[in-house]
């Protein structure tokens, strides 16, 4: 049996070789070679900082107690990386060409650089991510007290191991995580070092599994039929849970703060994440390959009550396989250890960034902020926070005891990081994401993560017991576990169900509701679409930094493309080679301020220059304000625009107006030029005739008789015809009165064909269908026994049949009362069927001596008694349509 | 010597008053109630004068005017014509088509009788 010694030994030369990995990596990197530290491997083998202690060891005691449902914090993150890969490029895109140092600053960044937002990220993180550090230390205590527990020395204290533990680490990630101040720059050393860990922990794992499948199960076969045989091969499938878990450590796959600080600030190569795309769930497929066999066997191997989240250990100890069990140790030291300085890196960087530096900067208001002042501040500042970090973390360890189960804390800090993916998400893709809506979004759906599953689950009672049986105040749809009623879901269910669609829910309605400033669509633009206009930047240097920083704001001010074509041209005046970021020569400068003055005037232009290459005491915030300004100058300039279009669109209606007052003049003319003929004809006859009953001697009585008639005839066609103007403007003007009654159609029918047969000599038969005819009409009767008169003397008239014969037949035709007027007659020829109710419209030789108003006049009358009148075509004969509503029917009964 | 007129006009009753007026005078009157044939009927009934409404079913009496004078013994034919449009448009038109005399409708029934001589007058002259 392996000494505690020997462990401690064994334990601190690991650690020796991290740093001395770390250091050789960064020496490296400092000379610029190591070619092999910015390869795709090394990426996705940082990467799998996602596989902490607690699934090294704790997938293993999670298979113990729920069976397969461990698989699902693989599953996640695999989906991720197999399907969302081109979202996880656009936010390294964003990541690298925002320069983001965290994934609080990417969202502040979004959403106009609202420090509000960074902060509430920030606390957020911290409050997820410290009992996630002390779950690792957690981790590595236990496993030490297994082999302390075979100690005969008796040396080993918990307390002060975890000490050590806690400030070997926050040393081992300030020696190395904060040696730069550019956070966005890339921590060489760091992560070679935790590539290395990955590498320990899948041995050491696969060694375990190996060993315990050939070594201790006997084979492949026998292991299979010992899981089969066990109950981990018979636990169900629970579709709500499963679902929520490989959700919700997909969310927390993307919104980690050491996931974002290895995937996207530590980034080097955006082609990397292809690779990652495959090699990163081949990692997970094998870090999960043996946690089943391991599970079986230690369940049947080792006593009753033994801790499964330490089968990893303890098995291959029972068998007295001390090395092996020595390596799985180191395997588990990896993972806790890994995660622990990355996670401090990060969280750092977001705390000093966000929470002390504004409060130290208030603070030295007024003074001018020297460059080298700043530098050294950062630095300590992130030093500091890395302490007071790893210092959380071992407190709430100490406080907590340790007791639970290390899965379920993993799942808890996981809920509460992904209520950052709606605002985090919205943001890449969505423009009208606000600030507002971020904020809103986030704190419901923090508040509801800390409400339904955070105080809950502490022991000690934060909240009373009777809060969660009856809800607070005896409100029962607002009991933390169950919230609105809904009962009986498992409460990790419950809370990411409610905290993230309420979450999302909130963050899109407050999205619509608010407007963002100028800024924030600025960088709202640039975060959607990033592929549009980002050059991807690569090898930062101090300069070419600077020229970034001119282009990000010459972009802002003359806009994306006449800004990136001005540098490109720079680019290529000065090394002949285009797609590479200009110098910034002093020639260069000049050219730029010019091509800015354009825009926002001399003054400015020169001050926003020096603020970036140094030397001017122009704040950040000036600047900022007059990129603000600039976009609210588009946008006044957008909106008059819309008025320009506006006018020419009403100048359009004026015309449009015009030409039809021109053409309604022309109408007018025609029709004046109409009545003028109308009532010169018959007044010629008239004329003529008086004439020669005055002028001519000896007119026979015969004579004088015939003349007088025409003259007679002729004065009452002059009437009619000016009857039926004057009927034809009332009913055109819209001021006639209807004088609604009611009867039979059959009655109105019978008055109309006997008035109408009165009034002339030629003889018409007029065939009815009395059945058909019954229909109670609520109408003005004498219009429209006035239209039915017409029709019928205009086919007395027209009918050029032999035997003329009229057919009058009613009938219902969908909600209308339609009565048909059809002759025997040639009817009237196609070409004339459309013009015969225009005013004036005569087919063929008058044989009536009709003004041709008649149709004119029922086409209005109908049209006011709310039917129509229409030609009815092909009929045989001259066929109209009488159509009324039927509404009218029904108003009568 | 017996003097044609054909009148062509579509109004029974002023067909009526100008053939009575001018059978009185010693004209041979013969009539026509059509625009679309009024050509074919002029050029066959080789009357002496045309008397040409310009309202003609079929053809207006413009047409009819402008087509006739296409035809070279019809260049010096004289022709009344009536209207009952009565604007400065029409007797401007009439006047390019070739008419030899434009009046408005209604007419003085002396006054057709004076246009009628004055017209046979000068064309028997030439």
């Amino acid at each position: 049996m392996a000494t505690l010694n020997v462990l401690i030994l064994v334990c601190l030369g690991y650690v020796v070789l991290l740093f001395s990995v770390a250091f050789a990596a960064d020496r490296v990197a400092a000379r610029g070679g190591g070619k092999w530290l910015r390869s795709p491997l090394i990426y996705t083998l940082s990467l799998s900082i996602y596989c902490t202690a607690w699934t090294f060891y704790g997938a293993v005691g999670n298979a113990a107690r729920s069976g397969l449902e461990f698989v699902t914090i693989y599953l996640g993150p695999t989906l991720v990386m197999v399907s969302w890969w081109w979202g996880l490029r656009k936010l390294v895109r964003i990541g690298r060409s925002q320069r983001v140092t965290s994934i609080a600053d990417l969202i502040s960044s979004r959403y106009g650089k609202s420090n509000t937002l960074a902060v509430c990220v920030t606390i957020l993180a911290v409050l997820g991510g410290t009992p996630y550090i002390a779950l690792q230390l957690q981790s590595i205590t236990l496993s030490f007290s297994i082999f302390a527990e075979a100690d005969p020395t008796g040396l080993y204290r918990e307390g002060s191991s975890v000490f050590w533990v806690a400030a070997g680490l926050a040393v081992f990630a300030i020696l190395f995580g904060t040696r730069n101040l550019d956070a966005n720059e890339r921590h060489h050393g760091v992560v070679t070092a935790i590539a290395l860990e990955s590498v320990v922990k899948l041995f050491a794992l696969l060694a375990v599994g190996i060993f315990v499948v050939w070594g201790v199960a006997g084979g492949l076969g026998p292991m299979l039929d010992q899981i089969d045989a066990s109950e981990i091969g018979q636990w169900h499938v629970d579709a709500g849970r499963w679902t929520t878990f490989i959700f919700l450590s997909a969310a927390a796959f993307v919104c980690l703060p050491r996931m974002f600080q290895v995937m996207v600030v530590e980034n080097d190569d955006e082609s990397h994440l292809r690779t990652a795309a495959w090699a990163f769930p081949l990692y997970l497929l094998l870090m999960s390959l043996f946690v089943v066999p391991i599970a079986v066997v230690g369940l049947d191997l080792l006593p009753e009550g033994s801790n499964p989240d330490l089968f990893v250990l303890t098995v291959p100890l029972s068998q007295g396989n001390d090395w092996l069990a020595m390596l799985s140790f180191i395997g588990g030291f990896s993972s806790a250890t890994s995660m622990v300085i990355v996670t401090a890196m990060a969280l750092s960087t977001m705390v000093s960034n966000h929470l002390v530096m504004p409060i130290w900067l208030n603070t030295q208001e007024g003074t001018a902020s020297v460059s080298g002042d700043v530098r050294t501040i950062v630095l300590m500042a992130r030093r500091v926070s890395i302490a007071v970090i790893m210092a959380l973390g071992y407190f709430y360890y100490r406080l907590s005891g340790g007791g639970a189960a290390l899965a379920s804390i993993g799942l808890v800090a996981f809920a509460g990081i992904s209520q950052i993916l709606p605002a985090l998400v919205g943001g890449l893709f969505w423009r009208g994401a606000t600030r507002t809506g971020a904020l809103v979004g986030l704190s419901v759906g923090f508040f509801l993560w800390i409400y339904t599953l955070l105080l809950p689950g502490m022991e000690g009672g934060i909240i009373p017991a009777s809060v969660i049986e009856h809800g607070p105040f005896g409100w029962g749809w607002l009991r933390p576990q169950a919230l609105f009623g809904i009962e009986g879901i498992d409460p990790m269910v419950h809370t990411v169900m409610w905290s993230l669609s309420l979450n999302t829910i909130a963050f899109c309605v407050a999205s619509m509701l608010s407007f963002p400033s100028p800024l924030e669509r600025l960088q709202g633009a640039q975060f959607v679409n990033v592929f549009d206009h980002s050059v991807s930047a690569r090898g930062w240097t101090g300069s070419v930094a600077q020229s970034e920083d001119l282009m990000i704001m010459t972009q802002r001010i003359l806009g994306t493309i006449p800004a990136q074509e001005f540098f490109q041209a720079e680019a290529e005046r000065q090394n002949g080679r285009p797609g590479r970021l200009p110098e910034p020569t002093p020639q260069f400068l000049e050219r730029l301020e010019r091509e800015l003055s354009g825009s926002v005037g001399a003054a400015t232009a020169h001050a926003m220059i020096g603020q970036i290459v140094g030397g001017a005491s122009v704040s950040v915030e000036d600047l900022l304000a007059v990129a603000d300004e600039s976009a609210q100058m588009l946008e006044y300039s957008s909106q008059l625009e819309a008025k320009s279009a506006e006018l020419s669109r009403t100048a359009r209606q004026l015309r449009e107006a015009n030409a039809k007052l021109t053409q309604v003049s022309m109408q007018k003319d025609a029709f004046l030029s109409q009545v003028s003929h109308e009532l010169r004809t018959p007044m010629t006859s008239i004329r003529a005739f008086s004439e020669i009953m005055r002028d001519t001697e000896g007119l026979s009585a015969e004579e004088q008789t015939r003349y007088a008639a025409i003259i007679h005839d002729e004065a009452l066609r002059l009437t009619r015809l000016l009857d039926d103007l004057l009927d034809l403007s009332v009913l055109e003007s819209g001021q006639v009165s209807l004088n609604m009654g009611e009867a039979t159609l059959s009655d109105v029918l019978n008055r109309a064909v006997s008035s109408a047969l009165a009034g002339s000599d030629r003889k018409i038969g007029v065939r009815r269908v009395r059945a058909s005819e019954r229909i109670p009409l609520h109408t003005d009767l004498d219009r429209l026994g006035q239209v039915f008169i017409n029709l019928i003397s205009n086919a007395q008239k027209y009918c050029d049949a032999v035997e003329p014969v009229l057919t009058i037949s009613a009938h219902d035709v969908g909600g209308q009362v339609v009565i048909d007027f059809i002759d025997n007659g040639d009817g009237i020829p196609p070409e004339a069927q459309s013009l015969v109710f225009e005013k004036f419209a005569r087919v063929g030789p008058d044989k009536a001596g009709g003004a041709g108003l008649g149709l004119a006049i029922c086409r209005e009358i109908m049209q006011r008694l709310g039917g129509e009148v229409t030609y009815l075509p092909g009929q045989g004969g001259a066929a109209f349509r009488v159509s009324l509503p039927l509404a009218y029917r029904q108003a009568a009964q | 010597m017996s003097r044609k007129v054909l009148l062509i006009e579509d109004e029974p009753n002023i067909t009526e008053a100008i053939r009575f007026l001018l059978t009185r005078e010693g004209w041979q009157v013969e009539t026509h109630a059509e625009g679309t044939d009024a050509v074919q009927v002029i050029l066959s009934a080789q009357p002496d004068l045309v008397i040409l409404d310009v309202m003609l079913p079929g053809k207006s009496g413009m047409d009819v005017l402008r087509d006739l004078r296409e035809h070279d013994q019809m260049k010096a034919l004289p022709v009344l014509m009536l209207t009952a449009r009565g604007q400065s448009r029409d007797r401007e038109m009439a006047e390019k088509a070739g008419v030899s005399r434009f009046m408005t409708k209604p007419f003085s029934n002396t006054e057709v009788l004076t246009a009628v001589r004055d017209l046979h007058a000068q064309a028997s002259q030439s």
